[in-house]
């Protein structure tokens, strides 16, 4: 099962392509050691090892479509070429059953290879590196648990100059970090494990840092969103309240969409929902509390830029005019006339975030692609929004997206049909 | 003393609570599965019975078995299309089961058969192949599977009414070009491969232009012997 659910993980990893393609060729130079045997697999440090793997969200990544779990090869398309995902299992010829733990550690928190490589920056070790020791040798226990699979690392296929990987010393010297987390004395407990989970093994960053034509994203800028190249959707700003910023979010809503993918102000969709499937919902509840606080901190007063539009305003009021009528027509009947929706299944869209944010981006593609939140074991069975890219022109799919971002109160700013044109051809895996 | 005046604080309470203006809690989906599957209601109706689009198939009906498995492969992506992929793609498979069992307990009436655009030569190569097969290219009668009615069999194999020719010969191609696949030994592949686009044409016009059988229902699994292996059809 997870490892069939892999197949929408590229879209949210534009950039986040492991890079451990040279682990086969490195296993024969690295030496044997002691510390690599297996742990007992029932042992607490595998167990451990097991849970922490899922808040990294390893199986996204290294796990194909119908694929053995952790045997690596899925393809991930991005801006600079497809990258195929590598073997991590304790394969000796084609995973990583060589590699010791201060090996696995080495990679994880400075980005190389036992060799010295270097790892492409797909693979998120700019958070990994603030994991610590004892976090990732308890996440190597785990992986030396896993049944070998003998299945060779496809090589990457990047285009011209990407395939040199010399380069990445360029990117890694303006965008990488190297270091562990350090708590913040100031703050509490709770929130310094919070902000270990969000900034080390969630790798939150990968989408929730706008990332730039260097596939790089800078620290000043981080968590303030940005859209996610080759998934056209818009991974928005934890820190401003006008986007997913949860300042005013009670710590229940929060914990609620982070664990089940649902809750009172809100559902998970698109990218997201890979996330809350393969990762979130298998998190304790204390850790689920403590991202829900440290992610709270994060809201800061300063608010983004106020949306702007390419709509004439005249044209704006026609468009208000037809969204309302296809609205109360064809949505009213879940969302409601008022926008209050039937929470947590049928999400309000008065005062919801995503709906009025700067990025018109992920309501359009609501509108056109429909979609379900995720079915993790806190809400199995969650109500679908149908696709009406089939039955919608255009100009109505604009007059409807305008009509919900303007209405109630909402602060949004109107779209065009261009708009919805363009991501029409939006990918949908 | 006490006591009476905890009593006529409690009615107070009591007689005051519908004033109190205790907010209204939120009006709540309904928790039926109709509600949960209007995600599938676009292309395919609400209760499966299709639409207008003919590359989109009617679902009501069909062995919740079969319907499985084709969530389950979109679940997977060896079922590949791109907005069905996207919709399943984070769903348990225990929920694709209850949503397979919904649309197959479902008996909405078939549209009107298909006003055919073929030559009665055509016509009559299609019911020849679904009747008898084509013995010398190594194609079975489609009815030896799927039925004397074409209604199916439990738990896994499709009925074939209430399709349109489109639709039937995009999957028939899908199959033949290995684009589509199913569980080995996979049958349709296997057959599929042995017929011509003439064939495929033929096979679609003749299936959409059949009236309703009385009864929709597949058959029980194991009223026929398959005439050979199929992965998607425990024996």
């Amino acid at each position: 099962m997870t490892s069939a659910t892999a197949s929408f993980a590229r879209w949210r990893n534009v950039l986040s392509i492991a890079g451990l393609a040279g682990a086969s060729m490195l296993a024969a130079f690295a030496a044997r050691s002691e510390d690599a045997k297996s742990a007992q697999p029932d042992s607490p440090l595998v167990a451990k090892g097991e849970y922490l793997a899922r808040a990294g969200d390893c199986i996204a990544c290294h796990t194909a479509p119908e694929g053995k779990l952790f045997a690596g090869g899925l393809p991930m398309p991005t801006p600079f070429g497809t990258l195929y995902t590598s073997n991590i299992t304790p394969d000796r010829e084609t995973g990583i059953g060589t590699w010791t733990a201060d090996q696995f550690y080495a990679m994880m928190h400075t980005g190389r290879f036992p060799d010295g490589g270097l790892l492409y920056p797909a693979m998120p070790f700019g958070s990994y590196t603030k994991v610590t020791r004892p976090d990732s040798d308890a996440i190597f226990a785990y992986l030396r648990t896993i049944p070998p699979v003998r299945q060779a690392n496809r090589p990457h296929d990047l285009k011209f100059p990407f395939n040199n990987r010399s380069l990445i010393l360029g990117w890694r010297t303006l965008y990488f970090n190297e270091g562990e987390y350090k708590p913040d004395p100031n703050q509490s407990a709770e929130w310094n494990r919070g902000a270990y989970l969000v900034e080390g093994l969630g790798h939150c960053a990968m989408c929730h840092t706008a990332i730039n034509a260097l596939g790089g994203s800078s620290e000043s800028e981080a968590f303030q969103g940005g859209l996610i190249p080759m998934q056209n959707w818009y991974a928005p700003s934890l820190t401003s309240d006008k986007e997913a910023g949860l300042g005013d979010w009670s710590q229940k809503d929060i914990a609620d969409l982070l664990k089940t993918g649902v809750s009172a102000r809100g559902a998970v969709y698109g990218p997201m929902a890979e996330v809350i499937y393969n990762s979130l919902q298998y998190l304790t509840d204390a850790d689920i509390q403590a991202m829900a606080v440290y992610l709270k901190s994060l809201a800061q007063g300063t608010p983004p830029a106020p949306a702007t539009s390419n709509v004439p305003s005249a044209e704006g009021s026609l468009l208000v005019a037809l969204g309302k009528t296809i609205y109360d027509d064809q949505c009213a009947v879940c969302h409601g006339a008022e926008g209050l929706g039937k929470p947590p299944n049928f999400p309000p869209l008065a005062g919801n975030q995503s709906i009025e944010m700067g990025s018109a981006v992920n309501p359009i593609r609501m509108v056109l692609n429909g979609g379900y939140p995720p079915g993790p074991a806190g809400n199995p069975m969650p109500y679908g929004m149908p696709p009406f890219a089939q039955s919608l022109s255009d100009d109505e799919v604009a007059a409807v997206v305008t009509y919900i971002r303007t209405a109630w109160g909402n602060r949004g700013a109107p779209v065009s049909a261009r708009d919805a044109n363009t991501l029409r051809a939006a990918p949908l895996d | 003393m006490e006591r009476r005046w905890f009593s006529s604080a409690l009615l107070s309470v009591v007689a005051l609570g519908p004033c109190v203006g205790y907010a209204q809690p939120p009006e709540q989906a309904p928790d039926t599965m109709e509600a949960r599957v209007m995600a599938c209601a676009p292309c395919h109706g609400a209760k499966g019975e299709g639409t207008n689009n003919a590359y989109f198939p009617r679902l009501a009906g069909k062995p919740a078995g079969y319907l499985a498995n084709q969530l389950l492969a979109f679940h997977t992506g060896r079922r590949h299309y791109p907005p069905m992929n996207y919709l399943l793609a984070y769903q348990s498979d225990d929920y694709l089961r209850k949503i397979a069992d919904y649309f197959a307990a479902q008996r909405p009436p078939l549209p009107p058969p298909a006003i055919h655009e073929v030559s009665d030569e055509v016509l009559a190569r299609g019911e020849s192949i679904v009747a008898h097969g084509d013995a010398a290219a190594g194609v079975p009668a489609c009815s030896s599977c799927h039925g004397p009615h074409l209604t199916g069999m439990e738990p896994a194999i499709p009925g074939l009414l209430g399709l349109r020719a489109s639709y039937i010969s995009a999957q028939l191609g899908a199959w033949r070009y290995g684009t589509r696949t199913a569980t080995a030994p996979d049958c349709m592949q296997i057959v599929a491969g042995h017929l011509t686009e003439e064939d495929v044409k033929a096979i679609a016009a003749f299936l959409a232009s059949r009236p309703a059988a009385p009864d929709l229902s597949p058959a029980p699994q194991g009223s026929f012997v398959l005439p050979f292996a199929c992965g998607s059809e425990p024996q």
